[in-house]
């Protein structure tokens, strides 16, 4: 037909671009494009640090003569908030208006495979989650107090603890973005249960002071679990006194995350729309 | 000539509504072919079958050789589509987005030279948020066409532009056309259909009512012509003849004088009507 343009470099004439190599182009084009939209960037995290000096103003001191304060509780709390928001919020109400606003629907027409489009998503809320506890962590450690680890064994936990909490979380918001009817609902949809589940998973309120029937609601959603394996790597062993059961638990940490990870998996996998509800 | 698109006896019901009732259509390769018909006509529908978006009750369906119901990545990478409505990736300049569409193809063409081609070579540097609504529709035409498609889907494309605009925008797709692209035009504007496609079909009701040359459909070319003039008007199967006499009447130039057959618009009016 027309004149047809030389294969990019490294890719032989007519082959298919692989998964992988799509999905990363789509991470950093979903990078580049929440990092254009200004004011959804401020408040996305400038969100967990404002929570924490303002809680950290509000509550001093340090809990039960454990040495610990509440600020770095606090500093361990908003990290599983803020990392459940880059994946949860951010996904849930993002797919939503991808959705709403044709992205899905013109992706679905052409051959990039659909793992290349989540493939994306999952690097776009890793870099979010990662800026976003980076810049919580130097607050701490600033303004708090808070102590860094310095056992390699504590960043090992850190770690795994915030890859599965972020995978997890991205799973649970992209599966709960077919919620919304449209993308103006889709911020109030996703947020309200969010912001509930903050409440009762320890974020803001310690364990201690809550019912036990709370407690155990809580204890069904990963974001409990998040704070908790957090808690271990920030507060140190003189912290798991506060914990409900005097200790962290990060081998139930693993599991619930795990099983939260392949239920949003399975979740996605049969509830995902590639159309709008007006769309049929 | 082969058939880009074979459609035998096609069907999808809605609930109580049956949206396409056994519709029939051949359309042959490098062909523009329009299809017209009211909302809710089954045209949507019947596109969107085509382009592989929706399952299909019954009836037998190739586009490019391959059931749209079971879309290949191969398949994807042949067939271009221009969606109704899209608002997305706003934020993104208009050659990153032509650029990275052209990553998900195996033949891309060259993106600067599909920019240069709907004629946005000048924002190519812009955010799409940035553009007017007739230019985003050439962003979206350059995404359609950045793999070198064989068949190109056109869903009423030119909907709210302004005449000039809509001009230019045309020319856009005869290029296109004389490129050796089929194309699949879905429109409400009859004068798009009569510029633009080699074949019109009607959907009315979930079937093709009427199909043929812009010129010639619902037996336009054979229809009587209205001679008009400034006392009276009549219809008649020899226009010409019509003429000498009024001019011999009139004793040379008739006041007011125009003959005129049905529009393209008539026809279609006529042939959409409920039965």
């Amino acid at each position: 037909m027309t004149d047809i343009a030389a294969p990019p470099a490294g890719r032989p004439a007519g082959r298919m671009p692989s998964t992988l190599a799509t999905g990363m182009a789509r991470g950093l084009l979903e990078t580049k494009m929440f990092f254009r939209e200004k004011d959804a960037v401020v408040f996305t995290f400038s969100f967990p640090i404002i929570m924490l000096v303002l809680f950290g103003s509000i509550f001093s001191g340090s809990l039960e003569g454990t040495g610990v304060t509440v600020s770095q509780l606090y500093t361990a709390g908003l990290l599983g908030a803020g990392v459940m928001g880059a994946g949860f919020q951010n996904l849930g109400i993002g797919i939503a208006g991808d959705r709403d606003d044709g992205t899905l629907k013109r992706l679905a027409g052409t051959p990039m495979p659909p793992a290349a489009y989540f493939i994306g998503k999952v690097i776009n809320v890793l870099v979010i989650a990662f800026l976003s506890s980076v810049a919580l962590l130097a607050i701490g450690v600033v303004m708090y107090d808070l102590d860094l680890p310095s056992a390699p064994s504590s960043w090992l936990t850190f770690a795994w603890v915030f890859v599965l909490g972020v995978s997890a979380s991205a799973l649970l918001g992209v599966a709960a973005s077919s919620l919304p009817r449209s993308a103006k609902s889709a911020a109030a949809v996703i947020s309200m249960p969010f912001v509930v589940l903050q409440f009762i998973s320890g974020v803001f309120i310690p364990f201690t002071q809550m019912p036990e029937w709370l407690i155990n609601i809580a204890s069904l959603f990963p974001l409990k679990w998040m704070c908790q394996g957090f808690r271990s790597v920030f507060l140190g062993d003189a912290g798991a006194a506060l914990e409900v059961t005097g200790s962290y638990e990060l081998g139930r940490v693993a599991v619930v995350l795990a099983v939260w990870l392949v239920g949003g998996l399975v979740l996605c996998v049969t509830t995902f729309r590639w159309k709008s509800r007006r769309d049929g | 000539m082969q058939n880009a698109i074979y459609v035998n006896g096609l069907t999808k019901r809605y609930g109580d509504v049956q949206a396409v009732a056994g519709l029939d259509l051949t359309i042959r390769q490098g062909e523009v072919f329009a299809i017209l018909g009211p909302n809710g006509a089954g045209k949507s529908t019947t596109v969107e079958i085509l382009e592989g978006y929706r399952s299909r009750d019954s009836g037998e369906v190739s586009v490019l050789g391959v059931d749209p119901a079971k879309p290949t990545r191969d398949w994807r990478s042949r067939v271009g589509i221009v969606l109704q409505t899209a608002n997305d990736a706003a934020e993104l300049t208009v050659r990153e987005t032509v650029r990275h569409f052209a990553s998900y193809y195996p033949r891309p063409r060259d993106p600067d030279e599909v920019i240069e081609q709907v004629g946005l070579t000048a924002s190519a540097g812009k955010r799409v948020r940035q553009l007017s609504g007739g230019q985003r529709r050439r962003v979206d035409v350059a995404l359609g066409v950045i793999g070198d498609p064989e068949l190109l889907f056109l869903d009423e494309p030119t909907t709210g532009f302004d005449p000039e605009a809509r001009r230019l925008f045309w020319e856009l797709i005869a290029g296109l056309a004389r490129d050796g692209t089929t194309i699949v035009l879905t429109t409400h504007y009859l004068d798009e259909a009569e510029a633009l496609a080699d074949r019109v079909a009607v959907v009315a009701r979930g079937r093709i009512v009427a199909e043929g040359t812009p010129a010639t459909l619902g037996g336009r070319g054979t229809a009587s012509a209205r001679v008009t003039w400034s006392e009276g008007e009549i219809e008649t199967d020899n226009p010409t003849k019509t003429v000498i006499e009024l001019s011999h009447r009139y004793d040379g130039e008739v006041p007011g004088l125009t003959v005129t057959r049905p529009t393209l618009e008539d026809i279609y009016l006529r042939l959409i009507e409920p039965s």
